[in-house]
């Protein structure tokens, strides 16, 4: 099975998020990028749980700058075969989806998998797109796949429960929490990525459909009312009277 | 501006539908709604600012292929100039599909009404919840998918026509073998008031008091991370940056010390009361009211206390 994982560069979740520039850009001062944790732990590692029982190849791709290489040799190390960079700024979704629609119409891939959302722009936009721009069936959010030949068993969340789905290849799916477990890359992996192929190219050109102006941060929150525990009606009516919620 | 909101099959009672409506109507020009199936109850979405509601009821269940066609033939209908979605698990798949069908941008988890003053910009939730963004749409034709509980429905009164629609949704390409749903609870990323708990509760078994705090507020229950993983509750009570994230009214968190993963998940709750042993435990930091103690002995006289509260109301 022909597998591309999209993996997307975020920050680590603990980073302390802040904007420069008149609050126009992501403060990237101090802050280490990972691979986005739903295009790692559950889209690639299910790519190669995959690959491992029926045989494939797991090709990895990201549009990004040559600082995120970082990210694409992780990816290897845990044990993608090649890697795919779009040479450009990842400006929004849709300009994104098309880079790798467009690679993909070149390269006949059985599945298209991504994470369900990146934990910086939590859109789920680029798979979808990526979806709809191959003209295949896209299961988003899916907790499990496995593949029988040319059919593809999801299970994936619905509104208010969960669904098994079959859908047939050629298609994009998305993964969330459940799909995988995070692997570990070892020694092995980190001296095999070195080594492994990486393929840059050009991106195609897009017209601008979105763009973020700016950024700003929530207002600080007031302190913490601690109430007595034996005193629970205060509570109650805090929750009523001032906070108005019940 | 002309907006066509999509509302999923059987949802016309639901309050994230009256939401996308309100928000549709308050863009200040017609609004049209479009769904599949049964088309019973459609025409109280008037109530909220819906012109008119096109069902296309010849089918009753469809994937997002088939749900992008039909939202697509109803924008062609109709030359609705912004399309509104409810941003949940249906509009995240159909959405991103349609925005390249229309070759219209999306804007996604929107949190306010859009500034038309100068080109087109709309505020979103990015970062987990952490931050918000300005996002400008620079197409004709816009896509705003809306994070639940961010405007508050209006009820203005009236009805709305309900017609037929021919919605061209094609061959189904997504098979349903099962659906599961949980019976009777109440699905938590539409809930307004939710109970959690996590490992302070020390196992499933008492999950009782949770329970019953849930049930005289009419609550949805949660948990963390720890609890869903280690099989005390099912998967998806979980709420944090890999599980749901929620944006109720009111959040109760008993025995969850508030890790920046599930402060992600539940940082956009408008009110959000801490209980914990710990009163070291960095929750507090993101509370409004916290309460120090044990959680076996708050959360049933919490419940007491409300008891009391409704029955004097």
């Amino acid at each position: 099975m022909n597998i591309l994982v999209c993996i997307s560069k975020s920050p680590d979740t603990t980073s302390k998020i802040a904007f420069t520039d008149g609050n126009t850009k992501f403060d990237e001062n101090g802050v280490q990028y990972i691979v986005n944790p739903y295009d790692e732990w559950y889209a690639l590692v299910r790519a190669l749980e995959l690959k491992e029982t029926i045989g494939g190849n797991v090709t990895i791709i990201t549009v990004g700058n040559a600082a995120d290489e970082s990210i694409i040799r992780k990816a290897l190390a845990i044990g993608a075969d090649n890697a795919v960079r779009i040479d450009a700024e990842p400006t929004d979704a849709f300009f994104v989806a098309t880079q790798i629609a467009d690679y993909a119409k070149k390269n006949n891939f059985d599945l298209v998998l991504t994470g369900k959302e990146t934990i910086n722009y939590n859109g789920s936009q680029v798979a979808g797109m990526v979806a709809e721009f191959l003209d295949v069936p896209f299961a988003s959010q899916a907790s499990k796949l496995d593949v029988n030949g040319t059919t593809l068993t999801l299970e994936q969340e619905i509104v208010g429960g969960l669904q098994i789905v079959e859908v047939s290849t050629p298609a994009v799916v998305s993964c969330a929490k459940g799909m995988a477990e995070q692997r570990i890359p070892n020694m092995r992996g980190i001296m095999a990525a070195r080594t492994k192929p990486l393929e840059v190219i050009a991106p195609s050109a897009v017209e601008v459909y979105t763009s973020f102006e700016s950024y700003s941060l929530p207002d600080a929150k007031k302190a913490c009312r601690m109430i007595d525990p034996s005193n629970m009606a205060e509570l109650v009516d805090l929750l009523h009277n001032e906070a108005k919620v019940i | 501006m002309k907006a066509l909101v999509y509302i999923n099959t059987n949802h016309f009672a639901a309050k994230a539908s009256f939401e996308a409506v309100t928000y549709a109507k308050k863009l200040g020009g017609e609004v049209t709604v479009v769904a599949y199936g049964n088309a019973a109850g459609a025409e109280a979405l008037g109530a909220y600012g819906a012109n008119k509601v096109l069902v296309e009821s010849s089918i009753n269940e469809a994937d997002n292929q088939q749900i992008t066609r039909l939202v697509a033939s109803a924008v062609e209908a109709t030359g609705a100039e912004v399309v509104i979605f409810s941003h949940d698990l249906v509009a995240k798949a159909v959405a991103p599909r349609l925005s390249v069908r229309l070759k219209a941008g999306l804007i996604s988890g929107a949190i306010a009404l859009p500034e038309t003053g100068n080109g087109f910009t709309c505020k979103v939730n990015v970062f987990s919840g952490k931050a918000f963004g300005n996002v400008a749409v620079k197409t004709a034709v816009k896509i705003i998918s809306l994070l639940p509980n961010s405007i508050q429905p209006e009820n203005v009164g009236g009805t709305a026509i309900v017609e037929t629609f021919n919605g061209n949704m094609g061959a189904v390409a997504i098979k349903v073998m099962d659906t599961k749903k949980p019976e009777g609870s109440i699905p938590l990323p539409e809930a307004d008031l939710v109970v959690s708990a996590g490992r302070g509760l020390k196992g499933p078994e008492n999950w009782g008091i949770v329970e019953d705090l849930a049930n005289v507020l009419g609550a949805a229950t949660a948990c963390s991370r720890p609890v869903a993983d280690i099989g005390w509750r099912p998967h998806h009570e979980h709420v944090g940056q890999t599980g749901v994230a929620i944006r109720p009214n009111l959040y109760i968190a008993a025995g969850i010390s508030g890790a920046i993963q599930h402060l992600a998940g539940v940082n956009g709750s408008k009110v959000i009361v801490v209980i914990n042993s710990d009163s070291e435990a960095p929750f507090f930091k993101a509370a409004d009211y916290g309460i120090v103690g044990d959680a076996f002995e708050v959360l049933p006289k919490l419940t007491e206390a409300l008891k009391n509260f409704k029955n004097a109301n």
